[in-house]
């Protein structure tokens, strides 16, 4: 038997799986928000949220580490992606990659690592919760800000920048009225980046913070754990509304296929 | 001068910083004491031990397994899906496109747990039994990975020279042969992208494995450990298993040895442009 097909029907496979496991996984979620054990409709996950101290507290601190660690993570990358993307400095692929390689390193092993580092010369998280965790946050998160930062400055226009010099502007205009204006689409995909995962992440906080700290990502693991569908989903639900506010507020910027993307 | 002096050595000093926790552990893997900053001397019994340690190295299998087999799903559907896409009519295009964003941009931890939920409910009402197994797992990395190989197919689809295909049907290619032999070895360097970021992202995971997880096929009644579960259970009662450092140096070698070629192949390729557009000119 001859195989016939029409080229673009080699999509339906595709089709049918994101469908499957990426739509009816996100209804679901909406229908465990909204429901009880015996599938009856009820505002209780939200009540049990909204009138929680704690996991408003988890919501407000997950939400001041997600932009400390963006600020952090953005402050100290952006001169080392400008640094790598110009030629005086960085003339092959090298240093970049050895920005790139942590990443293909186990990340619980790194963040094990550090937390046994940072003991050992006496910050455990213990006693220093904050700290530990906010280090193992840039730590983890640093090449995620320096590589679409970096392919954002390769693009740089170096005529605009030379001519903003030779038309007077002295270093810091240079870089308030030429560079920054031209990055900041890198910028934007960066904080994305971090933003969100940091918010949501699990790993880093339980273990550097010995379980002082909760973030959104802990509560969601503890309801999950606990078997508590409907909390969890409700939580997954502020995290998925929180996700889709950042992409608009964000979509006229972004650079959109970088960051994670262009790891290789 | 002085500048360049200064930027050096602000890149080499976050280098260096981003590095320390690798080589310290690195390090402590050519000794045998318990604590981290407890030197007993040079030996290489722990290197001797990894390779009787049963637990990491069923769990260093079972990470390496999953990374292959779902990657090689991700890459064969994630591609099929890009070349259908690319042909369809637009509405189709853009509604799996932004389908597609959902998990790109969506958290990790989002991702399991709607997984989990939905796979919860097959069990409940479904099969009636539960069904977290090495397939849930399986599926849960194919999630996380499969939108990464369509972003990097796609644009070699659009770079590509649309009558090359024609051509070949018009010489009297069947469709299959003409996308065997015109169009897949134009996207070749976006599917090899796609499967390599595939394998990297599966490696790291560790939310998405947790939670899909289940016992079966790779680890009979107990669940699938990977390294990444296997270490988070060990570093959540104490320091990191003594045995893990040396898996640590040949990891980082690994890594190191990668790195070295991805380097050189980007080199080589940014050389060959040059000299194309030399020629151009």
């Amino acid at each position: 038997m001859k195989l016939r097909f029409q080229r673009k029907e080699l999509c339906i496979p595709y089709f049918v799986f994101l469908i499957l496991f990426v739509i009816i996984p996100i209804f679901l979620i909406i229908y465990y928000a909204f429901t009880d054990t015996n599938g009856n409709f009820t505002f209780d996950a939200l009540v049990n949220f909204f009138s929680s101290t704690n996991k408003l507290n988890v919501l407000l601190v997950s939400l001041l580490f997600g932009l400390v660690n963006t600020i952090l993570c953005l402050v100290i990358g952006y001169p080392i992606a400008y640094l790598l993307s110009n030629k005086k400095y960085n003339s092959n692929y090298i240093i970049v990659m050895l920005f790139v390689m942590p990443m293909w390193i186990n990340f619980v092993l790194r963040t094990g690592a550090t937390r046994d580092v940072l003991s050992w010369i006496g910050i455990s998280g213990g006693e220093h919760p904050y700290i530990t965790t906010m280090i193992g946050m840039v730590y983890n998160y640093l090449p995620f800000v320096i590589l679409p930062l970096y392919s954002t400055m390769l693009k740089l226009d170096k005529s605009q920048i030379e001519a903003a010099i030779d038309l007077g502007c002295n270093r810091v205009q240079v870089f308030t009225k030429s560079i920054f204006p031209q990055s900041i689409p890198g910028v934007i995909s960066a904080a994305m980046m971090v933003f969100m995962p940091t918010m949501s992440s699990y790993v880093i906080p339980d273990v550097l913070a010995e379980g002082k700290i909760v973030l959104f990502g802990n509560s969601i693991y503890l309801s999950y754990s606990n078997y508590q569908w409907g909390d969890g989903s409700f939580m997954a639900l502020i995290m998925l509304f929180i996700v889709v506010i950042c992409m608009l507020a964000t979509r006229n910027f972004g650079d959109k296929d970088e960051g994670k993307a262009s790891t290789w | 001068m002085v500048k360049k002096i200064f930027a050096y050595s602000y890149i080499y000093l976050i280098l260096l910083l981003m590095y320390v926790p690798i080589l310290v552990l690195i390090a402590f893997s050519f000794t045998n004491s318990t604590y981290i900053g407890e030197w007993n001397g040079f030996s290489f019994q722990l290197y001797i031990n990894l390779f009787q340690d049963k637990e990491i190295l069923i769990a260093l299998g079972n990470t390496l397994i999953i990374a292959f087999i779902s990657s090689l799903v991700s890459t064969l559907i994630g591609t099929l899906g890009a070349i259908g896409a690319y042909y369809s009519k637009k509405r189709t295009r853009t509604l799996i496109e932004n389908i597609n964003q959902i998990p790109v941009v969506n958290s990790e931890i989002v991702i399991a747990l709607s997984l989990t939920v939905m796979f919860v409910f097959l069990g409940n009402f479904i099969f009636k039994e539960n069904i977290f197994s090495f397939w849930t797992l399986l599926i849960g990395h194919v999630v996380l990975s499969v939108p990464f190989v369509y972003l990097n197919v796609k644009p070699k689809l659009t770079q590509m020279d649309p009558s090359l295909y024609e051509a070949a049907l018009d010489l009297g290619c069947a469709p299959s042969q003409a996308l065997r032999k015109i169009l897949i070895p134009q996207i070749t360097p976006g599917i090899v992208s796609g499967f390599l970021i595939s394998i990297t992202l599966s490696l790291d995971d560790f939310i998405v494995t947790a939670f899909t997880r289940g016992p079966g096929l790779l680890s009979g009644e107990g669940n699938i450990e990977t390294l990444s579960t296997l270490i988070q259970a060990k570093i959540k009662k104490g320091p990191i298993p003594v045995n893990m450092r040396p898996l640590t140096t040949i990891i980082f070698l690994v890594v190191l040895v990668a790195a070295i070629l991805v380097t050189v192949v980007k080199n080589q390729s940014k050389k060959k442009v040059k000299v194309r557009k030399g020629r151009a000119a």
